[in-house]
């Protein structure tokens, strides 16, 4: 398999007052293509902040970090914002969607940024809909929607640039337990038919339990990595 | 889909949208109606003034505004014949010759300023007619003077009564006549209405011997719009080197200069209002940023260019100074129009000062599509800068931390 994600001695300092806070401590990961990964730890233990770097939305202190064959820390800040939008999908605890736009709108939104051509547009949100099986959904707003639904809007919505994998950061928090069943198997259908990688941070044990490989995270190191139970 | 974003954007919090909106909307309100008053109100007072005496526009000997001597006399039909016909037949004509003479009545004398007119002309142009407080316009002959109500209440006498004048006419010759009161005009100003006396072009021309000599034609011009056109016509076809031609503000520097000081000090007035205003609409902007900070790094981290991202909110901004501009321009055209219409009535001291400068007191608000027009333009221009805010907050966002607001 190719690896889509490699971190090679990644470090985090952030320098709130005059005491650091060491949030990642070197950090070596390698994430294959096709991987459905849950990263987990206690608070503090430096998992957003791992999952932050790897999508692009910090910077490391030090080491070395390549996104699909690209070493994203050298990047302009509008090369990797295009970065971002082409080739990493993000699912939020919150949903995020924007408010104003219906489901099959917010799906489309990073595609109208990638200035794809409407009916193509149009043609890809409605089958994201169809896949998290939201075709009733598609002109309701997120206020129209249940939690559960809202995040399966902002998977459809994270898959529509066709990205190399997909960061989820607590995507369960919110839901309730269907809710959670629903979301991770139309997750876990991408990934097995579409070989779609998945990296989530989680604390749920039900993330973690349909998860292929665990990373466990701890004072900032991985202190361990290891088969899931699927 | 943008500009469909941001529009839908705005009324997202509709309140905090149309406060924003009313904001604009009463910037435009406040100082276009400012404007308009304070225009008004000097083109009031101007039309009064001019009305009243000057004209907007007089023809002149070329030293006689500064030397005011009966020498400096022009003759009427060489004028006349100088002049275009367009011209003539564009604007009524009229001659006066004007200067100063002692006026002795009993044991009493005093100095006067004898203005010699043609009554039919003059009364078209000044109303003078029409400020008669006693006696009769020259219906029924053509002798005698009308004089300043102040002046024959220095003389003690009345409608009926003599005055001997003396003075200097033209080239040194004795200037000395005996007219009767046919008529006494009221004056607000007092010193005008103790130092005015009219009479007859012809028996000023006689009493100062000028023979058919004026000191001055005034150009009767409707308003001061007409002004540039008809300067430049007579620049062209006048010889400067005889003849001076005088506009109402070099006229009345006096009028001009108070004006220009309550047009800065109104201008002063106006910033202070943006400035408030300003803050206002700022604050506005400074919440929608601020409460949308979540939101902005979300976009950005799913690959929304900061470009975009502010081009968004700016849009936004505009768009709620598009709703407010317009809302106040149309309530300000109508409400300026129906007070142009029906100007406040000025009461007490106020209007006793007014009528004493000889104006009506009444506060009548310019209708002027150039003060709407400069006025939205102005705010919505404040609007578009304030409207840069976010890009300075969005430049320097951190998606992260953004949204672990």
């Amino acid at each position: 398999m190719k690896p889509v994600i490699v971190t090679k001695g990644i470090t985090k300092t952030y320098q709130p007052d005059t005491i650091p806070v060491h949030a990642l401590r070197g950090v070596d990961l390698t994430i294959d293509e096709g991987e459905f990964v849950a990263i987990v730890g206690p608070s503090g233990s430096g998992k957003t902040t791992l999952l932050n770097i790897i999508g692009g939305l910090d910077r490391p202190s030090a080491g070395y970090i390549e996104v699909g064959g690209k070493d994203i820390s050298k990047f302009s800040d509008n090369a990797l914002i295009d970065f971002r939008r082409d080739h990493i999908g993000f699912v939020f605890q919150a949903y995020n969607l924007i408010p104003v736009l219906t489901a099959l709108e917010n799906v489309e939104f990073v595609m109208l940024l990638q200035q794809l051509p409407k009916e193509k547009r149009n043609q890809r949100a409605m089958e994201l809909l169809h896949a998290v099986g939201l075709d009733d959904k598609v002109n309701k707003r997120p206020i129209e929607l249940s939690g559960g639904q809202q995040q399966r809007v902002a998977v459809a919505r994270a898959l529509a640039s066709k990205p190399a994998f997909v960061l989820a950061d607590e995507p369960t928090a919110n839901l309730d337990s269907v809710s959670t069943g629903q979301l991770l198997d139309i997750m876990a259908n991408l990934n097995q038919e579409e070989q779609m990688t998945f990296v989530f941070s989680t604390h749920d044990q039900r993330v973690i339990d349909r998860a292929h490989r665990v990373i466990t995270l701890e004072d900032g190191k991985i202190i361990s990595d290891r088969k899931g139970h699927v | 889909m943008l500009l469909s974003l941001a529009w839908r954007n705005i009324w997202r919090n509709k309140r905090r949208t149309l406060i924003t909106a009313a904001s604009v909307l009463f910037a435009v309100l406040f100082s276009s109606v400012m404007q308009s008053i304070q225009h008004g109100t000097w083109d009031h007072m101007v039309d009064n003034v001019v009305n009243y005496y000057y004209g907007y526009l007089q023809i002149q000997g070329k030293k006689f505004w500064d030397d005011r001597s009966i020498d400096e006399v022009i003759d009427r039909q060489t004028l006349l014949e100088k002049l275009p016909e367009g011209f003539k037949n564009s604007y009524p004509l009229v001659p006066r010759l004007e200067s100063f003479a002692l006026a002795s009545a009993g044991n009493r004398t005093q100095g006067a300023l004898m203005i010699g007119i043609d009554p039919e002309a003059e009364n078209a142009l000044t109303g003078l007619k029409g400020r008669i407080s006693k006696g009769d316009y020259w219906q029924s002959s053509p002798e005698g003077i009308l004089v300043g109500e102040g002046l024959a209440e220095n003389f003690k006498i009345d409608v009926g009564d003599t005055l001997i004048f003396l003075s200097q006419g033209y080239h040194g010759a004795n200037a000395i006549g005996e007219y009767p009161v046919r008529g006494l005009i009221h004056f607000a100003s007092p010193d005008l209405s103790k130092t005015m006396v009219y009479l007859h072009l012809e028996d000023a021309q006689q009493f100062y011997a000028t023979g058919d000599q004026i000191t001055s034609l005034v150009v009767g011009l409707k308003d001061k719009e007409e002004l540039p056109g008809a300067i430049k016509a007579l620049h062209s076809d006048l010889d400067t080197a005889t003849y001076a031609v005088k506009d109402w503000q070099e006229m009345m520097p006096e009028l001009m200069q108070a004006k220009e000081m309550d047009t800065a000090s109104a201008n002063v007035i106006l910033i202070i209002l943006y400035i408030i205003i300003s803050f206002g609409i700022f604050g506005t902007i400074l919440m929608m940023t601020k409460d949308r900070q979540y939101e902005l790094g979300v976009l950005l981290s799913i690959g929304m260019r900061r470009m975009q991202l502010f081009g968004m909110m700016w849009m936004e901004v505009v768009m709620i100074g598009l709703v407010g501009v317009a809302m106040g321009f149309l309530i300000s055209v109508p409400l300026v129009k129906y007070l142009s219409l029906h100007p406040f009535q000025m009461t007490g001291e106020y209007a006793k000062a007014y009528e004493k400068f000889g104006a009506e007191p009444i506060i009548p608000p310019a209708f002027d599509w150039n003060i709407f027009s400069w006025q939205v333009l102005f705010v919505f221009v404040i609007t578009t800068v304030l409207a840069f805010y976010p890009f300075w907050v969005i430049r320097k966002m951190k998606p992260v931390e953004a949204m672990r607001l």
